[in-house]
């Protein structure tokens, strides 16, 4: 729930006295507050954490971020519908490693042979 | 890929991975605070990467986790009643009170709705007047400005049916408590990247001279983590204790400027129970005079709740560092994120959820009779 996302403004409104923008994260378009990000323009990246925009960040590390948050699973979870939340909570896991991905601790990044493996 | 470079590169990391090796010639305690750094460092298995001897111990900066128990009993009897629509973030649903949940209170016929923005829950309340739409506003820094402006614009707009359920706690006030506690094992930290996103970072360094720990700034990424560990064992090997911004891209000593001037608009400090933890003074903020209006607790008057935590769960001890979540003797059994005991089993960012979800508790046995390792 601390994590924030990056993701690209993509138009910057203004809804009463409050900077409004969208935001387009990896395909994932939301209404973000830019209130507290004066210096963001359009075609800036920034960090977004509830619907809000807490700082910039530049192109490549918001490109890579978003790259490793999505295979981390954070971006699903961060961007999610209501109904996908919901579905969410029914389905908490019950066993173990319901997605897999232990097969991958402590050797994702020891192996460059898994990296390799999982699509480059 | 046009973005992969060396930052998520597994060769990078064998490479950092080695100097720490390398530069640790004792063993250490290292407390990530952060409940997101917690699951990135078992989803990404760095702490199998480490030295034998450096230990890191998760913090308790799950904002879900910490929530006392007698205020989830309140969020669930006021989303309970009639009229109200009861907005919260998804982590929530499942946190488990005295007798229910979120979810369950949904089942019952309550108006919970999940929100992505708090904002959102202040659209509602401007689109239902004949409703009263709460807000539960659970979190640490990172989240305070959201809820602060969603407080902000509803007085601004006149939403006399709007109200904010606060629950905000702060990751200084936490470090004292943890580097007071008799039973203090930890180092150095590994502060929360995103709340000094916000914050700045200029709270620490009273802290580190205080209690003469090293603290580092950092990230969530593997590699950012890596970083960051690399960092404290270099401070904790010369005997050094400062405090260290290893995740420059993001934040900045003096923090969000704006942000910390509606919060300062919005808050007070006031003391605040963390579940499992206990009452730390001065560890969270609550509305000020000018909003207090907007107050859910002072809305709604809730008495007479029966609040008791079951008597299995252990959360208040990994919390605290003080054991490993598989070392509860609930974990994974009475405790799953289906029907946990407690939120360190619900939220993504606590740590008993961390290490179920990843199998970390599993014999390499076990796991492959679990089907979870596809061979």
């Amino acid at each position: 729930m601390c994590l924030a996302i990056p993701g690209k403004v993509e138009q910057i409104t203004t809804d009463g006295n409050v900077r409004m923008g969208r935001v387009n994260f990896g395909g994932v378009v939301k209404n973000v507050c830019l209130d507290y990000v004066p210096e963001v323009v359009v075609g800036d990246y920034t960090i977004v954490h509830v619907g809000f925009a807490l700082s910039k960040i530049d192109e490549q590390s918001a490109l890579e971020t978003l790259d490793l948050f999505r295979q981390m699973g954070a971006l699903d979870e961060e961007l999610a519908t209501e109904e996908e939340a919901f579905a969410r909570a029914a389905h908490a896991p019950q066993s173990a490693c319901p997605d897999g991905s232990c097969e991958l601790t402590g050797q994702s990044l020891r192996s460059t042979e898994t990296k390799s493996e999982r699509g480059q | 890929m046009k973005y992969l470079n060396e930052f998520r590169d597994g060769q990078v990391a064998k490479r950092m991975a080695a100097e720490i090796r390398q530069i640790t010639t004792r063993p250490w305690k290292i407390m990530e605070i952060c409940g997101g750094q917690t699951h990135s460092i078992i989803r990404n298995g760095i702490d199998q990467m480490l030295p034998p001897g450096i230990e890191m111990i998760h913090g308790p900066g799950c904002p879900v986790c910490v929530t006392p128990l007698a205020l989830i009993d309140k969020a669930l009897a006021i989303a309970a009643q009639p009229g109200v629509i009861f907005c919260s973030f998804g982590d929530m649903l499942r946190v488990p009170g005295t007798d229910s949940d979120l979810f369950q209170v949904k089942g019952r016929g309550g108006d919970v709705r999940i929100v992505y923005s708090p904002l959102d829950a202040v659209e509602l309340a401007a689109r239902n007047p004949d409703k009263q739409v709460v807000f539960f506003g659970v979190g640490f820094e990172t989240t305070a400005p959201a809820n602060a402006m969603s407080v902000h614009l509803a007085r601004q707009r006149g939403l006399k049916n709007f109200s904010l359920l606060v629950s905000h706690v702060l990751v200084p006030p936490a470090i004292e408590a943890i580097m007071s506690s008799p039973e203090n094992k930890v180092q150095a930290f590994l502060a929360a990247g995103h709340v000094c996103s916000v914050m700045g970072f200029w709270e620490y360094p009273p802290l580190a001279d205080k209690y003469e720990i090293p603290i580092v700034v950092t990230g969530f990424e593997p590699l950012d983590l890596l970083d960051g560990i690399r960092r404290a064992i270099i401070q904790l090997e010369k005997g050094e204790h400062h405090v260290e911004n290893a995740y420059e891209r993001i934040v900045t000593y003096a923090g969000n400027l704006g942000a910390q001037q509606l919060l300062a608009e919005v808050f007070e400090l006031s003391d605040r129970s963390w579940r499992g933890i206990g009452l730390i003074p001065n560890s969270g903020w609550r509305l000020n005079d000018n909003y207090r209006k907007f107050d859910a607790e002072e809305r709604f008057q809730i008495s007479g709740i029966h609040t008791e935590e079951s008597p299995l769960c252990k959360a208040g001890d990994v919390l605290r560092g003080a054991i490993k979540p598989e070392s509860c003797p609930a974990f994974g059994k009475e405790c799953t994120p289906r029907h946990p005991l407690g939120a360190t089993m619900v939220s993504s960012e606590g740590a008993c959820a961390a290490y179920f979800n990843y199998g970390r508790f599993l014999s390499a046995e076990e796991l492959a009779n679990s089907g979870a390792v596809h061979a």
